[in-house]
């Protein structure tokens, strides 16, 4: 396991470099830099201004002093928030979305693995029917049309809550984006959940233990759930990354300031340290998760070793 | 994902949550009505805040709201708080409550004086004279002298501050002020001085009349020298900011919202009422009028043209639309044909119907336009071209001639390429302009829409045959317009130049009254159409009942919310 560990960080290196490369050339290659404006600003203003952050140096030369400062865990200014580094960015918004990404990734696990169990046991009876079309309609409701919905009915219509904010991140500004950020995932977890779970009802050793009278509920969750939830946390391993950083959409509607709209808005500002700043954030993240979707394999499944 | 998909992708996303939303809204907002419009703005308003020291209004007597916060929806991030850097009119709101300058504009757009008590030119033109007050004070109690001017402009044309605005001061003529933007001089050899604490002088190489206007601009406020010196450029966080203005910077979380506080130490502190003003930044004009309707926002900074309709009927008191120094164009390549042949270009101006798009298309209170400069620019002596006072049909029989002189028949029609940037509103007005070019001229128009950023790097190199253009103002004079299309103007990519023209912008700059100049250089816009204006702007905005001293006359539209207050019920 240990070697495992060391293995993983060992290619990790070469694996967020790559991506830094690949992003960087991406981003360079974009029509347009971070101070094209609609007021077209003289050459000389516009020479100062490049100088300022490095953009007169030849590609290849930004690029090292780039990969330099990131070394040292300076991702540099932004070029569009000219008053924050990215470094600071960051750390105000990660924290946002992380925790509202938190809260979801619980209902996700909860409610998705328990409404996917649910419907495989009760499989073409009224509770799958209703868990799988609750779940259709949940995968066609992703959060861009489930945010302004609920913002429409709890907070224009009822009046219950808070249309937007964070304020500390209290409860009645995060119901809603929890909400919003959860569903979407609930129904894909509840779908994966389910047919898995029957295809693991289906096999021979369930069918043992059954005719060996083990109490149903005991087959269930001794025996058959953790096979089945294999498929179910390879999925939830990047859905988790992509859960605790966020959303534009979720930021946008409801203004909690989190780490999602820097994703669109630093492509959109070509704002370059920023949006190779979150990149390497999410690169990280995944590279991290994933090594721990496959450590739980080896809880999951005692077949599995490193 | 490149950048372009992912525009694609927003859009998409907006416009499909948008058309779900405008659905349900019809279906609830038409029944929850108004009676919610006179609540007090609270969820995102959750600032600790004194009670109001007044109750009533000193001079019209209203009750006032015990809690005094102001909720402003203000679109989208500020590129910067630092007044000498700030360059979109999200910052401009926002630097303008933190910061004052020499003057400022009134509620009709005129400029009045703010800290210069009054001013005066002499050597025709060339040396201004600031007398400055006395009690203005810097959030830490210090007083604002002249030095702080000089300072404040000298950073703005400082290449190591590195402005997008240094052209700002070069266009004013300040001495030097060119040879500094470029390396050859230091900023201390910028035309300004300090005579005395009070005394702020101006040199300018070129004269101008219009220098106290351009003063409104941020770019010539003063800046806190030694706050700037002791935090660098940490100089903009809160507790680090030194301001001048009614406010100060209290908090600010990009993406969520920004707070400024009263200035104890402002010298008319005692008449500002208002106690606390949030930004809450919102870049979905959608999702800002569901904060609105739902009671957060005392006012928002646009309002979805796909609900103007809607809001006409059922918030018509709350609908405010200002008139806006801003024009709506299309801009012609006169380098390439088939726009090099003037005859084409008087052809497709002439056959746009103004008034169709006014009043179907927009909706928002815009103006027809004919020409380049909107009438409600201060003193500006606006005169309607002749085929603006036309009727449609006689402007259309007349494109027709012109075309058929510049040779295009049903056989050999016109074709072009007309490029917007992505955005609904520019595409429907793309989608409906180039109809009336095909149905009345038989013209074929390719319409193709680029994300912002590609399409203006396109623009600017010239890879287009007509472009979508808008302008706005950036001080109210006419020649903020005007000098868009001199030869060397840098927004000036349709490669139109005319030395005419340019000598008498040239000329206007020392004239005692430079309207002649300016209705002749309009005149040879109207004989060579090197843009064909569509329509003078409006800002379209909603404010609640309960917020009143809303500048709904400021062609500018630069509101300071020292000017506004919030009445009970």
């Amino acid at each position: 396991m240990f070697s495992f560990i060391i293995r993983r960080l060992a290619v990790a290196v070469p694996t967020i470099l790559a991506l830094i490369t690949v992003s960087f050339v991406l981003m360079h290659a974009a029509p347009g830099g971070p101070f094209t404006n609609e007021r077209n600003v003289p050459e000389a203003v516009m020479e100062n201004i490049e100088a300022k952050y490095n953009l007169d140096k030849p590609l290849w030369q930004q690029y090292f002093i780039y990969v330099g400062n990131v070394a040292q865990g300076d991702l540099g200014p932004s070029f569009r928030y000219k008053d924050f580094t990215v470094n600071e960015l960051i750390e105000s918004s990660f924290p946002r979305s992380a925790y509202i990404g938190a809260w979801s990734f619980l209902f996700v696990v909860v409610f998705g693995v328990g409404l996917g169990v649910l419907a495989a046991l009760k499989q073409n009876r009224w509770p799958d029917y209703t868990v799988m079309t609750a779940a259709m309609t949940g995968v066609v409701f992703p959060n861009f049309v489930m945010a302004p919905l609920l913002v429409l009915l709890f907070a224009v219509t009822l009046r219950w809550l808070p249309a937007g904010g964070w304020e500390g991140g209290q409860v009645e500004y995060i119901v809603m984006p929890i909400i919003a950020m959860a569903t979407s995932y609930i129904a894909q977890v509840a779908r994966i959940t389910r047919s898995s779970m029957i295809e693991t009802l289906r096999s021979p050793y369930i069918r043992t233990a059954r005719a060996k009278g083990i109490p149903r509920h005991k087959i269930v969750l001794r025996h058959a759930l953790k096979p089945a939830l294999i498929p179910v946390v390879s999925y939830l391993g990047p859905a988790f990354v992509g859960i605790i950083t966020g959303s534009v959409i979720i930021d946008q509607v409801f203004s909690t300031g989190g780490i999602g709209q820097h994703f669109v808005n630093g492509a959109i500002n070509r704002d370059y340290s920023l949006i190779l700043g979150v990149t390497i954030l999410v690169g990280m993240l995944t590279i991290v998760f994933n090594a721990v979707v496959d450590i739980l394999y080896t809880w999951l499944d005692p077949r599995v070793r490193y | 994902m490149t950048a372009t998909s992912l525009q694609i992708m927003t859009a998409t996303i907006n416009r499909c949550a948008f058309a779900l939303l405008a659905l349900i809204m019809l279906a609830a907002c038409s029944e929850e009505g108004r009676q919610h419009a006179g609540d007090e703005a609270l969820a995102a308003a959750e600032v600790d805040a004194p009670e109001s020291r007044m109750r009533d209004h000193p001079e019209t007597g209203e009750k006032l709201a015990r809690r005094q916060v102001l909720v402003r929806g203000n679109a989208s991030e500020p590129a910067s708080l630092d007044p000498h850097l700030v360059e979109d009119t999200v910052g401009g709101a926002i630097v303008v409550d933190l910061f004052e300058g020499l003057t400022r504009s009134g509620p009709n757009g005129d400029t009045e004086p703010a800290l210069a008590r009054s001013w005066s030119s002499s050597d025709n033109n060339l040396t201004w004279t600031f007398r400055l007050r006395e009690d203005g004070r810097w959030s830490d109690g210090t007083t604002v002298t002249a030095h702080d001017f000089v300072y404040g402009w000298r950073r703005a044309v400082d290449p190591e501050v590195g402005s997008n605005y240094a052209y700002y001061i070069e266009s004013a003529g300040v001495e030097n002020a060119a040879e500094i933007i470029t390396g050859e001089k230091e900023p201390e050899a910028l035309g300004v001085r300090a005579i005395d604490d009070f005394t702020f002088e101006v040199t300018l190489a070129q004269p101008i009349t219009y220098l106290p206007d351009m003063t409104v601009h941020y770019t010539m406020f003063p800046a806190p020298r030694e706050a700037i010196e002791t935090h660098g450029p940490d100089w903009t966080k809160p507790g680090n900011m030194v301001s001048n203005g009614a406010y100060l910077l209290d908090t600010w979380h990009l993406g969520e919202k920004l707070v400024a506080a009263r200035n104890p130490h402002y010298r008319e502190n005692n008449r500002t009422i208002i106690d606390r003003v949030v930004y809450v930044p919102i870049e979905s004009s959608s999702a800002e009028l569901q904060r609105y309707a739902s009671g957060e926002l005392h006012m928002t900074s646009t309002v979805p043209v796909s609900q103007m309709v809607r809001l006409k009927k059922e918030r018509p008191d709350e609908l405010v639309m200002a008139p806006s120094i801003a024009t709506y164009m299309y801009a012609f390549n006169v380098n390439r044909p088939p726009f090099d042949d003037v005859r084409v270009r008087r052809a497709l101006t002439y056959a746009i119907d103004r008034n169709l798009i006014v009043n179907y298309i927009t909706r928002g209170g815009q103006m027809p336009a004919f020409s380049l400069t909107p009438g409600y620019v201060s003193d500006f002596d606006f005169q309607q071209p002749e085929y603006g006072t036309w009727s449609q049909p006689e402007r259309d029989e007349a494109a027709r001639r012109e075309l058929e002189k510049a040779g295009y028949t049903e056989d050999n029609p016109l074709e072009f390429e007309l490029l917007y940037n992505t955005d609904e509103s520019h595409k429907a007005l793309a989608i409906v302009v180039s109809q009336m070019w095909k149905e009345k001229l038989g013209a074929k128009v390719t319409i193709s829409n680029l994300e912002w950023k590609t399409f203006l790097s396109e623009k600017q190199a010239g890879n287009y045959e007509m472009a979508r253009f808008g302008w706005k103002g950036d001080y109210n004079e006419a020649s903020t317009f005007l000098t868009l299309l001199t030869t060397d103007s840098g927004n000036n990519d349709g490669g139109w130049g005319n030395v005419e023209y340019d000598q008498l912008l040239q000329d206007a700059r020392s004239a005692e009254d430079p309207n002649p100049y300016y209705v002749q250089a309009e005149e040879i816009l109207w004989q060579e159409f090197p843009v064909a204006p569509v329509y003078f702007n409006t800002t379209v905005a909603l404010v609640s009942p309960v917020l009143k001293g809303y500048p709904e006359n400021n062609p500018r539209n630069i509101i300071y919310s020292k000017d506004m207050y919030i009445t009970a019920d």
